[in-house]
């Protein structure tokens, strides 16, 4: 395949040739080489606090695997599972972007920048940690528990001024990807500080789309919140990851009914 | 040598660079709950430099506040007193992210 290469690329008047020589190629070689990672979901780090039940995609608190640190620039996925009237105290950050996504129920956000809001089911909240900011979350509903997705994802920059937003995102389309979530505050979702694109998808079993990267270097790590998909070939199940990268798209076809996320960030940050 | 002072010499020394007191002073506690860990804060680039040249740590956090440029500057003199010492950014306390990042530092030392 080498050779050959070499021996088009001396031949310079041969530019339809190349052109089409090189696209042949450069598809081919785009195809070979798109890594992948499968973490399936019982090979997630857990914790049972009592009333906080949490699943760990990559290390956190006392899960710790070094193979599992992150996905580029994304750090921390977790399931969590929290109690009725419970939650988490007041604690800092710093330097990150937090994303918090309710599955079920409610969490009530206090913050050191003033912020009370309630967040539930169907919105998704965004907080930039910048130069530190306090938070705390609890549960309202003393009789019912809340699920939700915690996302933490490393910001392109430093020590900026904390900020905090919370929208309501699309929850009825089907068979599209519904972006939530990017780089630019004037596009659909709320925004960071970073070149990430997350869209939630609820497909009908049997659809199939295709997800074109955003950007070259970047990669997508999907996790699946409820049914079965296969994305560029491989199975992923209920609250399994599946990460992708070097490659500018890949194909996803729903096995069954199936709710996904879809989290793209650069790969090098 | 002392039994205090061996012991001391056993401890995982961190000093935490910061100039945000309350996140400095949480991750601080974090850390000395940590068996064998024991936390120093150095609220200034100039106040880490102090803390550098006085004692050898075993990993400097890197928190708010302190700019890419201090960092650069923490690593040069690091590089003169010739302690290998790695220098890795950290992102609050309130979690155990902070300890993945510790663990991940002191295994690449």
């Amino acid at each position: 395949m080498l050779r050959l290469n070499i021996i088009v690329l001396s031949y310079p008047t041969s530019t339809s040739i190349l052109n089409k020589y090189c696209k042949f190629v450069s598809t081919k070689e785009k195809k070979i080489m798109a890594q992948t990672v499968l973490h399936t979901a019982n090979t997630r780090g857990a914790a049972d606090h009592g009333w906080l039940k949490s699943f760990h995609s990559f290390s956190f608190a006392g899960y710790y695997n070094p193979e599992r640190i992150n996905f580029g620039a994304l750090r921390v996925l977790n399931d969590d599972f929290v109690t009725g009237g419970m939650g988490f105290g007041e604690h800092p950050h710093d330097n990150m972007e937090i994303i918090s996504i309710p599955l079920e129920g409610a969490l009530q956000h206090k913050d050191s920048l003033g912020t009370t809001a309630t967040i539930k089911s169907g919105e998704i909240q965004v907080m930039s940690a910048g130069t530190g900011v306090y938070h705390s979350e609890y549960n309202p509903d003393a009789a019912n528990p809340a699920k939700f997705l915690q996302i933490w994802v490393f910001p392109n920059k430093r020590n900026v001024d904390p900020r905090y937003d919370q929208i309501t995102i699309d929850a009825t389309t089907r068979n599209e990807f519904v972006q939530i979530l990017s780089p630019n505050a004037d596009d659909a979702g709320v925004w960071i500080y970073q070149d990430a694109w997350f869209n939630m998808a609820r497909f009908d079993a049997a659809t199939a789309k295709t997800y074109s990267l955003h950007k070259e270097g970047n990669g997508a790590y999907i996790f699946v919140l409820k049914g079965s998909i296969k994305v560029d070939g491989q199975d992923v199940d209920t609250r399994d990851g599946f990460g992708i990268w070097d490659t500018d798209k890949f194909e996803i076809i729903a096995n069954t009914d199936a709710e996904f996320l879809i989290m793209e960030v650069p790969m090098k940050f | 040598m002392t039994a205090d002072s061996k012991k001391q010499k056993q401890m995982t020394n961190i000093l935490i660079v910061c100039t945000n007191q309350p996140i400095a002073a949480t991750i601080g506690r974090l850390i000395d709950k940590m068996e064998g860990w024991h936390a120093a804060v150095a609220l200034s680039l100039n106040d880490a430099l102090e803390h550098c040249y006085a004692k050898t740590y075993d990993v400097i956090l890197i928190g708010s506040g302190i700019s890419q440029e201090h960092e650069d500057v923490l690593n040069l003199h690091l590089e003169k007193l010739n302690a290998k010492t790695p220098v890795v950014k950290h992102y609050g306390g309130g979690s155990g992210l902070l300890y993945a990042e510790i663990y991940q530092a002191l295994v690449k030392k």
